[in-house]
């Protein structure tokens, strides 16, 4: 391994990470799920996973499982975000761009409330 | 696509797909032999010679029993289009290996691209899978395993804001101590 980044360093975050773990009672984790099959990501998949992950960095969002899928099956409606919070029924957004991804995460991810003219049914 | 990278994140698509839980991408930037070799080794459940044949040339094999993707057909196709190689190894049980190469300096060769972004999308998207990426510029080589990263971890997510600036840097760290300046690799073209 040639990286300039130690090991005793990443260490020192996973300890930050845990002492904010403890000082929230978790209600459990919230779930962004990417389609990126191939014709999602001809579509833009990872630019819109892109977004999303920038964001989580940038506004600091902690507690959120960002995950990538294969084809989820609704090719014409790609790039596909889904929303799963705790104790919630998973929702589907279609054709999201950068933009509306970072729209989703704020509005439905961090505030709880589902973007409904972006969201499709599955 | 108009990027490698994004042929890479395709094929290795596929790689979890067929249930591997260890992949391998491999960038080979070799300026002494204008070569560009792109890598991605897994070990998934393999395919026999059969199904290898109709990934490969959807429109010429005649058996349609099961729907194929065209990612492969494209991948192939790029890189026939830059004086390059295609090939597909796979062994049912034990994985599969694709290569491509590419005439590095083809006017028509599409740009490595965001391979960051690429990266980040298999490492952060997929935690179960165990990612190995190496990226080699003539003699230099920069290995990423976020095996060691895991296991530092325990337990805590790899979605975490500040675990993934850590992960995001220590590549871009990497791929640029490895990449020559650009008049240097220019003058060698």
């Amino acid at each position: 391994m040639s990286t300039i980044k130690s090991l005793d360093d990443l260490k020192k975050i996973r300890e930050q990470a845990l002492q904010k773990q403890q000082l929230k009672e978790t209600s459990g984790k919230k779930e962004v799920i990417v389609g990126m099959g191939t014709v999602g990501i001809a579509a833009g998949a990872r630019e819109t996973l892109k977004a999303i992950l920038d964001m989580i960095e940038s506004e600091n969002l902690e507690d959120i499982i960002v995950r990538q899928t294969g084809n989820i099956g609704l090719d014409s409606f790609e790039p596909i975000v889904q929303v799963v919070l705790p104790g919630e029924e998973k929702v589907t957004y279609g054709k999201v761009t950068p933009e509306m991804a970072r729209r989703i995460v704020q509005e439905h991810v961090v505030d709880g409330k589902v973007v409904t003219e972006y969201r499709i049914e599955s | 696509m108009r990027e490698l990278a994004l042929h890479i994140l395709d094929i290795a698509e596929n790689s979890i797909s067929a249930g591997a839980t260890r992949v391998k991408i491999t960038i080979e930037e070799n300026f002494s032999d204008d070569l560009l070799i792109i890598k991605i080794e897994d070990n998934g459940k393999g395919m026999d010679a059969e199904t290898v044949a109709r990934i490969t040339d959807p429109f010429v094999t005649s058996r349609t029993t099961r729907k194929v993707g065209l990612g492969i057909p494209f991948f192939k196709a790029a890189a026939e289009a830059c004086q390059g190689t295609f090939a597909i190894q796979s062994e049912p049980g034990l994985g599969t290996r694709v290569e491509a190469s590419f005439q590095h300096s083809h006017i028509d060769r599409m740009p490595l691209g965001d391979i960051i972004s690429t990266l980040m999308t298999l490492i952060i998207g997929t935690p179960e899978v165990h990612w190995i990426f190496e990226y080699q510029v003539d003699e230099e080589v920069f290995i990423f395993d976020d095996e060691p990263i895991k296991q530092t971890l325990e337990g805590v997510s790899l979605s975490e804001p500040i675990v993934m600036k850590f992960i995001r840097e220590a590549l871009i760290e990497g791929i640029q101590s490895t990449s020559q300046p650009l008049e240097e690799v220019s003058q060698r073209i």
